[in-house]
């Protein structure tokens, strides 16, 4: 392939997402001899950080540094894209609510192809792309094929390409000088953040999630009492919290908290992208179901499909048993 | 404040599995019952309240054949004021891009302040409302599950962002925002609302009446194209347990007590 | 007759205006002030819906004599049930003696017709006792209020302030009114004796005869001012109390007597949208339901006036007693002391055009509410709260009010006729797994039979429930009955669709319903699901007769179709739980009864709560997709009912019931302890194969 392949860094707080690892695996799948280059925009010590530590993994890494881009601010940095991106590029981006809010429009002013949520990629046919998307909340996949001869934007899900460990000793271009006049018609005010609950769910080892599949909110004492037994803390998927069952504080999920427990129980949980985005560190994972199609059971090391309702209770009571 | 919301009808799959057909080209259809787009139904909420609130009109629009005017009655039955669709053979398989080229075509011909997308719908693409802003030039928040009218000029908006927090933006108008579930409660729509707004007209424009070329949008404009369906293999990664409650549950607590997971 | 005292019509005060004066002003001021104030009690009613309310008046009457001057409810709440069938009787005999004794004002030696002679004796002995009694119970019933203070009369803060003062003051009103008439009386009596004269005959015992002998050593003079004394001040107070009556809680003094003659004959339905309105014309109907408070029947309204407070229906509420937000008992008193504002007896009318929902009113309150008709099954003078309720939901969900766990359900009962947006064509898949030996004919495959199976959502789909099908189709197989069902033809009942407010789904899916089942031909339904029977029996219209499958299986056992073994573990206890709408709402409670004594050996005995007091399990079809504020469940506080009975097997006959039930019990931590079946799967077991 000719174009040059981009990814788009994200960063925070000096230091770069996970996808920052895996955008480039899945360059590679497109073109496994792509030298791929990292974009990272931001401002003063934090960018400089992120650069030096993209330049480990990438060939290359351009910089832009702007003080209008400290907050990452998809408005101004669609332009900075537009600006220095060249022509028939094929960009990679993290399908987050970063990448949601930025890729769509990105492909359109730079008249590229959009791709969003790739969760596999099976290389080129032609001048064809081929890659994998899921609809209808993952119950079903298809395989897309999309011309990137004049450019594409690829929004990547996270967690389906492997972290890349392969060392690089890139160089860093400053592209500052390119990036415009960075403004927006969107200003950034503030973040609020989300309530702590009483409990901190990102400190647990330990997790028993429960999800739409608990069907009931009476029936959350069931988790809980699991939780009690194991010692571990009661997590949940965003329906529940939707619907009032228990506090947003928690939430697993790209909406909710990331965590990155060494267990992971996931009780009536379908498993939905968002909801598996919020969990890191490749934890052992047992989900129970009723539903064998679920897609937790594509993710998960245990998979058991009962009615938990019935199930959970007993399996409390053997491990209570064994104590 | 004149807004417009681009919705859009789905088949209704919580309830039920989805099977590819035999030949792999699509879903298995026959059995579903459609609906309007859960997130699309938010933001026609938010739009009436608005409107409510602040006066002006709100506008359903839709990209779809003639079953999709079914969702648009619904709308208006919940409050929205007027009903478009936009229909022509054309138009069949429009990727993202198709649809936004479409729904642009036709915002061109009215002028509206804010224009409001679901974040996203069955395919789970989160693309139409962000393509719309570029084509329009206009400004774009996407995923906002809060809005604040501060004067004709600019509005506020909130962005559900990672970790459940917010983020706080102020953005000019006109403006495209894509709404996320839970930015309000919806009301609810009843057979009666439906018929009461069954006999008005709802006005259908093609690719002609929009001024859109045939060959841009539709299959023939699309640069993404679906190449089959397939259900992903089954617990790929998942070791099935298998047997009676009891020797589950016994192999589980192995299982659990060898991973650190029992203390 | 000669008499010791100079009596009212005759007597002077200050020598020169005659209290005759006082007899005429006092009636004429009492006469037009309540007439002025029921004019004003009116006004709201004339700007009410339609409730047509005089067909039936032999039966309407009859229910007059039994439960409004028979009391025949009373007794349900013993100590109140008496004190008040004391006061109510002591009422009806004192009314006759208190108009005597305003007559007696203008015209001496006054006796009503028909009350001279011996009958006139009779009843003056009749008239002592009662006075006496009446007193009596003012006393208890003040000191009941006001010491005791039972906790059904208390008002929670949320509702105002407490009602205790008035009924206090009311009760002292009476005993006033009783005192008077006994110092009257005694007075005339102690003067007599003074004087020598023959004393009028006094009951020994009652309040005039002690009356008479506390008085009998004062002199004349005091005598003859207390004789008229008391005379003015019991006709002040009669009057006085006769205007007091419509402004609050005693207006069930005057309205409650015409409100049961009104009462609802047709049990298990829901009165239609509009009384008037054709199911057809609906659609022109501009709004659905009550908003404001003119949307309301006059018949509802005159409820509100005739609310006396008594605190039963909540009482026995069993959303009130897990702690929701609703309380029909205040549902009548908010609402009667909003229309007491808006239309108050003195100064403008301001009928307001503010919906009750967010004003008096709020939605949990009304979405509380399971419909069980316990508060309509205990209330004395048969206010109706299922009606209200369903007519204030239609209004919410004609303005979009539907709480968002109900949408979906409401949704998918619109597309696929479940509230589960279940295939259509799945809910015959329950057959598939039934020994080869029952038949189950379905008639959309054109198969033919003369009874149908009525399924309903509940039983068809899941998988807990499917059960009760399939013992329901063994159990009509082992009676012989020739039966089918209608596979993806059939539709929810819809009898929760209708009382969740959403009629014009309702109308839809009963008109979809009557179709599928008058083209099967059928001669008769059976439904093991009471609340398809109720629907199916009272609101669908041209069907064939219902029947409930335990009037199916009692009857087979009769005639001998079905014979059932012996119970095998002699352990077990077992207790029926009445569901609402095959008990209360249609009068069900002997034959499922009669099932159970059917099977031999079998050990039953009734909760307290049982029969048309039986407690409702938490509510079924879309109740068991809301969500409401409550402390505990219903189903919870139930099934410790049944452990405190003695039981350890409850036995239903409703899906719905069973599903809570199953719930209740583990939430309650009773598992292993209790259990839970529907009879038709307990009878199904006991079934002796011939």
């Amino acid at each position: 392939m000719t174009q040059q392949i981009f990814a788009y860094i994200t960063h925070k707080n000096g230091a770069a997402d996970d996808s920052a690892f895996e955008l480039v695996m899945a360059a590679k799948k497109i073109d496994p001899a792509a030298a791929v280059t990292a974009i990272v925009c931001g401002a003063g010590a934090e960018l400089d950080a992120v650069c030096a530590a993209m330049s480990g993994v990438y060939p290359q890494v351009w910089k832009v540094s702007n003080p209008a881009l400290a907050y990452p601010n998809a408005e101004i940095l669609r332009g900075v894209l537009v600006n220095i991106l060249p022509a028939g590029a094929v960009t990679l981006v993290p399908h987050d609510t970063f990448g949601m809010d930025l890729s769509p429009g990105l492909s359109i002013k730079l008249n590229a192809a959009f791709v969003p949520d790739v969760v596999a990629i099976e290389g080129m046919d032609g001048a064809n792309l081929k890659a994998v998307r899921q609809e209808f909340g993952g119950q079903v996949s298809t395989h897309i094929r999309c011309d990137v001869s004049a450019g594409a934007v690829l929004n990547v899900r996270s967690g389906c390409f492997l972290s890349d460990d392969s060392k690089a000793s890139g160089t860093v271009v400053d592209k500052s000088g390119q990036a415009g006049d960075c403004k927006a018609k969107r200003r950034f005010l503030e973040t609020v953040v989300a309530e702590v609950g009483d409990v901190d769910i990102t400190k647990s080892d330990v997790l028993v999630s429960v999800g739409r599949g608990i069907e009931d909110q009476d029936n959350i004492g069931i988790a809980q009492e699991l939780a009690d037994t194991i010692g571990a803390v009661v997590s949940c998927s965003r329906p529940i919290v939707d619907a009032k069952w228990l506090e947003k504080a928690r939430q697993v999920g790209t909406s909710g908290k990331t965590v990155k427990p060494k267990v992971y129980i996931a009780l009536g949980i379908s498993g939905s992208f968002q909801h598996l985005g919020g969990i890191k560190g490749n934890p052992f994972m047992v989900a129970i179901n009723k539903n064998p199609k679920a897609p937790i059971f594509q993710v998960a090391d245990i998979g058991i499909v009962t009615d938990l309702l019935e199930f959970v209770p007993e399996l409390t009571e053997k491990i209570k048993e064994m104590k | 404040m004149e807004i417009l919301v681009c919705v859009k009808r789905v088949p209704d799959t919580a309830e039920n599995e989805i099977v590819v057909n035999s030949k792999g080209t699509d879903i298995e259809r026959g059995d579903l019952v459609y609906s309007v787009n859960e997130w699309d139904n938010y933001a026609v909420e938010e739009a009436i309240q608005i409107r409510d609130n602040a006066g002006g009109s709100v506008t359903v629009v839709t990209v779809g054949d003639g079953d999709a005017e079914e969702i648009l009655r619904r709308e208006m039955a919940m409050g929205a004021d007027k009903g478009i669709l936009l229909s022509d053979d054309a138009f069949n398989g429009s990727d993202g891009r198709g649809i936004a080229a479409i729904l642009k075509a036709e915002i061109a011909k009215g002028k509206y302040d804010l224009i409001l997308t679901g974040a996203q719908a069955d395919d789970g693409a989160a693309q139409v409302g962000g393509m719309l802003a570029a084509m329009l030039d206009m400004p774009y928040a996407s995923l906002v599950n809060k809005i604040e009218i501060i004067s004709d000029k600019v509005i506020k908006v909130g962005r559900e962002i990672e970790g459940g927090n917010q983020e706080m933006s102020e953005i000019d108008l006109p403006c495209v925002l894509s709404i996320q579930t839970g930015i309000n409660e919806p009301r609810y729509v009843g057979i009666r609302g439906i018929r009461k707004v069954a006999s008005i007209e709802i006005p259908v424009h093609g690719a002609a009446d929009l001024g859109v070329a045939a060959d841009s949008v539709g299959a023939a404009g699309a640069k993404v194209k679906r190449a089959d369906y397939f259900v992903p293999a089954m617990g790929e990664g998942a070791e099935m347990l298998e047997g009676s409650s009891d020797e589950i549950a016994e192999k589980l607590i192995e299982l659990l007590k060898s991973k650190g997971g029992i203390k | 007759m000669e008499t010791a005292l100079i009596s009212p019509a005759k007597a002077w005060v200050l020598g020169f205006i005659p209290t005759m004066f006082f007899s005429i002003i006092i009636p004429i001021i009492g006469v037009v002030c309540f007439t002025y104030i029921i004019a004003k009690r009116t006004a709201p009613l004339v700007r009410s819906k339609p409730d047509p309310r005089l067909n039936s008046v032999p039966e309407r009457l009859a229910n007059m004599f039994k439960f409004a001057f028979g009391q025949y409810r009373q007794p349900r709440y013993m100590m109140a049930g008496v004190l008040h069938i004391v006061l109510f009787a002591g009422f009806m005999i004192l009314s006759l003696r208190s108009i005597t004794l305003v007559i007696l004002g203008l015209k001496d030696g006054f006796i009503l017709p028909g009350l001279g002679g011996a009958a006139g004796q009779v009843y003056s002995v009749l008239k002592d006792i009662a006075a006496t009694a009446v007193f009596l119970a003012c006393v208890v019933g003040m000191v009941r209020r006001g010491v005791f203070r039972p906790e059904r009369y208390d008002v929670p803060k949320k509702y105002g302030k407490d009602h205790t003062s008035e009924a206090v003051f009311v009760l002292m009103l009476i005993t006033t009114l009783v005192t008077c008439d006994m110092i009257f009386e005694g007075t005339q009596a102690a003067a007599q004796m003074q004087k020598g004269l023959h004393p009028e005959f006094l009951l020994p015992g009652m309040g005039a005869w002690m009356a008479a002998g506390i008085l009998s050593g004062a002199n004349l003079s005091v005598l003859q001012n207390l004789h008229l004394g008391s005379f003015f001040l019991h006709n002040l107070v009669f009057f006085f109390f006769l205007c007091f009556l419509p402004l609050g809680k005693h207006f069930h003094v005057i309205t409650s007597i015409p409100n049961v003659f009104l009462m609802k004959l047709k049990k298990g339905t829901i009165k239609p949208v509009q009384w008037g309105v054709d199911e057809a014309k609906l659609d022109e109907l501009k709004s659905f339901g009550v908003k404001k408070f003119e949307d309301f029947t006059w018949k509802h309204m005159l409820d509100f006036y005739s609310c006396a407070d008594c605190g039963r229906c909540s009482d026995q509420c069993p959303a009130n007693a897990v702690k929701r937000p609703l309380s029909p008992r205040f549902i009548s008193i908010k609402c009667r002391d909003y229309a007491f504002k808006n239309y108050p007896i003195r100064g403008e009318m301001t009928p307001k055009d503010e919906h009750l929902i967010g004003s008096i009113l709020s939605e949990d309150e009304i979405w509380s509410c399971t419909t069980c008709g316990a508060c309509e099954a205990e209330c004395p003078i048969f206010i109706e709260y299922i009606d209200k309720i369903v007519d204030l939901r239609r209004g919410m969900v004609d303005e979009g009010l539907v709480p968002q766990s109900l949408q979906k359900p409401l949704k998918a009962l619109e597309k696929r006729g479940n509230p589960w947006g279940k295939m259509e064509k799945k809910r015959a898949e329950w057959t598939k797994t039934l020994p080869e030996t029952c038949d189950v004919k379905l008639f959309e495959n054109g198969d033919e039979a003369r009874t149908l199976y009525f399924v309903d959502s509940i039983t068809s789909y899941d998988d807990r429930m499917q059960n009760i099908a399939r013992s329901t189709a063994i159990l009509l197989s082992a009676a012989g009955e020739d039966f089918g069902i209608l596979g993806k033809d059939e539709k929810d009942s819809g009898n929760e669709i209708r009382r969740f407010g959403e009629e014009m789904l309702f109308q839809d899916i009963k008109s979809h319903n009557t179709d599928a089942i008058l083209g099967t031909g059928v001669t008769k339904i059976i439904t093991a699901d009471p609340h398809a029977f109720n629907t199916l029996k009272n609101e669908y219209t041209g069907l064939p007769p219902v029947e409930h499958i335990s009037q199916t299986i009692t009857r087979s056992i009769r005639d001998g179709k079905i014979r059932l073994k012996p119970v095998e573990d002699e352990t077990k206890v077992y207790t029926y739980h009445d569901p609402c709408y095959l008990g209360r709402h249609n009068g069900i409670y002997e034959d499922p009864r009669q099932a159970l004594d059917a099977i031999p050996g079998l050990k039953r005995v009734d909760m307290l709560k049982s029969r048309d007091r039986s407690f409702c399990c938490g509510g079924g079809g879309l109740m068991l997709f809301y969500e409401p504020e409550e402390e505990q469940r219903m189903g919870v506080m139930r099934v410790k009912m049944a452990s405190q009975a003695g039981a350890n097997v409850i036995v239903t006959a409703c899906p719905f019931c069973l599903v809570n039930m199953e719930d209740a019990i583990k939430v309650a931590g009773l598992e292993g302890k209790m259990e839970a079946v529907d009879l038709c799967e307990l009878i199904e077991m006991h079934l002796q194969t011939m």
